[in-house]
């Protein structure tokens, strides 16, 4: 196809075209390019994480339990999701025992918890239970159902959350049962105690984790 | 520069690259702010903000003193001055934050720069709602901010016995008073018949000499000037990698052009 | 590579790729002598793009309400990671729109590129200018700024102007006895999906437009005339390679004068961000001196020129649909300046003064003077257009080459 109007390999030019050169500069434009376009994306992806404004309002948020009865839950609101924060009866903390033959990850090992809440509590002292009230299926929050075989619940229920929207069941300590369809334990937020273990702050943990 | 001048051969590029520098010269060069809002016609005192940490730390340290009791600044994050003026989250919350929120408990650091008067009390007092400073200096210009802190004087026949050159009878009282002291506008004639401003006249002493006052407005407005840009740093520092990463880019595209049109023949 | 083409040969079967790929870009072939000027089409495209890109993701945080609008700005400015270089880019984008515009239909008017068979073309790309302007004018109303407020108060009140139904219209257009929430949300809708929508349709067509017929040169020569034995023109270059790699110049040269702005220079001394826009919208205080943003100022300029209401509307909206009857106005059939008589250079370079001094006190506070001059300044845009008319019919025109100039 030798035309007038352009003289790909020889003809007007003398000396011919330079493959390689065209090649190397071809390539050279088009990884410089995308270099360029890939750091362009950056802060339109990144404008799409948490605001300032979001973060603030994530900030670690303080609760008194020093009003606490044994069997009360209070529910605090961090990052936007529920936090309950328990205080457990000594026949709840039995319980926990009695169904242990019942739950997947007895563990913990599969879920997700600071270090210093990996233990059969699920918490720093034990009748404190500090945790993410959202069910790990599909992010419904399940209720509290410390009561001991309701009716609806069976006989071998010894207290525990239980989602309503998907049936799935989590002992006193948030563990959960086999063959329901949550996978893991409920999540314990980071979390410590402030200066006279009355008032636990949610959302940090010194670095302890 | 230097390197597009060799790079390239064609008019047009220099053309445009002219037009590049030109924009920019042009730019830097047009006021800050076009006039003198309040129509005094006041000559403005040129200012040009420092930007370092210790001027944004006393600037900081004057507005929430003395300016954020009436005006708000509330676009803006306190954790943002901490993280700007190179102060620890502690540091703000302890020295700089004076306010309450809702619960009745200190303003977090994570929180915007608001005060706790309402709208309706300053309207009373003020005649209008004392405005938000945040962007104070992108509506005025640091020309016209720095000169208007710089110009109150003595009037009793106003009501807050205070009175602008800057901004004839504005509902603000001259809240520095304790640090500058008290001075008087004096008026001359300009040969036309017309009484025009002259110069200031002290007649009360401040706590700060003259130059002390100039000081501490030069920090006041820096950081006045900070809250309307606050990202400027980061804008030109950004800017300036990629001023250089096109223009590697320009090379290598120019090139490509040059080799490619070899094949182009001229009639 | 036998797994890629028997791809294509696939996808080909289905949808016509390679058909369109070689239509419009493999074998579309331009003329070989494109000079500075024909960078702005290309450039025009890359701003539309950045425009939605940035658009997009600014409509993630902002939020179309009187009481939230500002601060919403303001937060996008602080709050939002990036927040402030992706609105910058926006607002910068606005203004560089109209200079890409600008100069791409200055390169029309000078090389005669409305003229037959391109009238379409031209009158598409007109639409385009037209439906531009609005989306600009609907952006600047978002910020919620004094200056949004007041512009976009006296711009609809223009429509009052119109006999009997103007205030009726008015009325309609804000959907409140003033600009407000209800103006702020409904400009908010057509900013972002309405004018979008017929912006890139135009812009599509536009294009179809411009490849049925080919395009134009500095020559004004049709290179369809001069074919090679194979039927391609003689001066003809594919665009591709030819022109991807000479407007990938251009668009770097542009993207450092638009970035040098965006990082230097955002407000642009206050010609691209007004500084009464840091204010927020105050129904009750209108800014000591209002003005359109500087692409609107030439027409501006035309409206404060007149000293009748209607009259200046009229001469307002008559100053851009002039531009629309060009191709007919234009009677000489030679295109390129580069073979036109000196007369017709003169009207042209008056006009291109007279619009750029428009523009500039378009801009100002009004002044006897200024009034003065823009009356002069409007009489001789639309003078342009009438000695246009005359001068073209029986114009003294040099030979026009057979072939390109390259």
């Amino acid at each position: 196809m030798a035309t007038d109007n352009v003289a790909p390999d020889e003809g007007n030019n003398p000396g011919g075209v330079d493959k390689k050169r065209r090649r190397l500069l071809t390539q050279g434009v088009g990884v410089v390019g995308a270099a360029g376009a890939a750091a362009m994306v950056i802060p339109f992806i990144s404008s799409m994480s948490p605001s300032a404004r979001a973060k603030a309002a994530g900030a670690p948020v303080e609760v008194d339990i020093s009003k606490l009865e044994p069997g009360q839950r209070v529910i605090v609101e961090w990052r936007g999701k529920p936090v309950w924060v328990l205080k457990r009866t000594p026949a709840l903390l039995e319980g926990l025992k009695a169904v242990e033959g019942n739950l997947r990850d007895i563990e913990s090992d599969d879920s997700d918890q600071p270090e210093y809440a990996k233990n059969d509590y699920r918490s720093i002292k034990p009748e404190i239970l500090v945790m993410v009230g959202i069910c790990t299926h599909l992010g419904c929050s399940p209720s509290y159902r410390p009561e001991v075989a309701p009716v609806d619940l069976g006989d071998d229920w010894q207290g525990g959350f239980f989602c309503p929207c998907h049936g799935s069941r989590f002992d006193i300590s948030g563990r959960v049962y086999k063959g329901v369809p949550a996978p893991t334990n409920l999540e314990v937020p980071p979390h410590q105690y402030m200066a006279g273990d009355t008032r636990i702050l949610i959302g940090v943990d010194g670095g302890r984790a | 520069m230097k390197l597009l001048f060799l790079s390239s051969s064609m008019m047009s590029k220099l053309t445009v690259t002219a037009f590049a520098v030109a924009t920019i010269g042009v730019s830097s060069l047009m006021p800050q702010s076009a006039t003198a809002a309040g129509g005094s016609g006041v000559a403005l005192e040129h200012f040009t903000p420092v930007r370092t940490d210790r001027s944004l730390q006393r600037g900081a340290k004057v507005f929430m003193n003395y300016c954020m009791g009436c005006h708000t600044a509330d676009y803006h994050r306190y954790s943002h001055l901490a993280r700007d003026a190179g102060l620890s989250n502690e540091a703000v919350v302890e020295n700089l934050i004076f306010t309450n929120d809702a619960d009745g408990e200190r303003t977090k650091i994570g929180s915007l720069m608001g005060n706790n008067m309402t709208k309706e009390y300053g309207k009373q007092a003020f005649g209008a709602v004392p405005p938000n400073l945040a962007l104070i200096t992108r509506s005025r210009g640091v020309d016209w901010v720095y000169t208007y802190m710089k110009s109150f004087v003595l009037d009793e026949s106003r009501p807050l016995g205070a009175n602008n050159t800057v901004y004839p009878n504005v509902g603000m009282p001259h809240v520095l008073a304790d640090l500058q002291g008290w001075q008087k506008a004096v008026y001359k004639d300009d040969g036309a018949g017309h009484e025009v401003f002259d110069r200031f006249q002290p007649v009360i002493a401040g706590k700060l000499s003259a130059a002390e006052y100039d000081s501490t407005i030069t920090d006041l407005v820096s950081f006045l000037d900070y809250l309307g840009d606050p990202n400027r740093e980061a804008r030109h520092s950004l800017g300036i990698k990629v001023m250089l990463f096109l223009l590697v880019f320009l090379v290598l595209a120019v090139l490509l052009k040059k080799e490619y049109w070899k094949d182009v023949p001229h009639n | 590579m036998s797994k890629a083409t028997d791809l294509m040969a696939w996808i080909d079967e289905r949808i016509p790729l390679t058909n369109t790929w070689d239509k419009h870009v493999g074998k579309y072939y331009a003329p070989k002598n494109f000079n500075f000027w024909y960078y702005f089409g290309s450039l025009a495209l890359l701003v539309l793009v950045l425009q939605i890109v940035t658009g997009i993701f600014l409509t993630m945080n902002y939020k179309a309400d009187g009481e939230l609008a500002f601060k919403s700005v303001e937060y996008i400015m602080r709050d939002v990671n990036w927040g402030w270089l992706i609105r910058y880019m926006h607002s910068t984008g606005a203004s560089m729109f109209f200079v890409v515009v600008y100069l791409h239909m200055m390169r029309g008017i000078m090389y005669g590129s409305y003229k037959k068979p391109r009238e379409l073309l031209w009158i598409f790309g007109m639409l385009i200018y037209l439906v531009l302007m609005a989306e600009a004018f609907m952006g600047y109303l978002l910020p919620w700024g004094q200056m949004s407020f007041w512009g976009a108060q006296v711009i609809i009140s223009l429509f009052g102007a119109i006999p009997w139904v103007g205030d009726a219209i008015t009325l309609w257009l804000r959907g409140d006895y003033v600009v407000a929430d209800a103006t702020l949300n409904r400009f908010f809708a057509l900013h972002v999906i309405a004018m979008p929508l017929i912006l890139i349709g135009l812009v599509f067509v536009h294009i179809v437009a411009l490849h049925e017929v080919g395009s134009n040169n500095p020559d004004g020569v049709d290179i369809k005339k001069k074919k090679g034995a194979d039927g391609i023109p003689l001066d003809g270059i594919p665009f591709h390679p030819y022109y991807s790699v000479k407007d990938l110049v251009g668009v770097v040269v542009f993207l450092i004068i638009f970035f040098a702005i965006v990082f230097f220079a955002p407000e642009m001394g206050g010609y691209f961000l007004e500084h009464a826009n840091y204010i927020p919208a105050d129904p009750l205080k209108t800014p000591e001196h209002i003005a359109p943003v500087w692409y609107f100022t030439p027409f501006y300029a035309i409206l404060r020129a007149m000293p009748d209401k209607l009259l200046g509307v009229m001469a307002m909206f008559a100053a851009i649909a002039v531009l629309f009857f060009l191709p007919w106005l234009d009677r000489n059939p030679v295109r390129s300046i580069r073979y036109r008589s000196l007369a017709y250079k003169v009207i042209l370079i008056a006009f291109v003064v007279a619009f750029i001094v428009l523009g500039y006190f378009g801009m100002q506070p009004v002044t006897p003077a200024g009034t003065w001059i823009s009356r002069i300044c409007s009489l001789i845009y639309f003078g342009f257009f009438v000695a246009l008319w005359f001068i073209s019919k029986n114009e003294k025109t040099k030979p026009v080459p057979e072939r390109v100039t390259y």
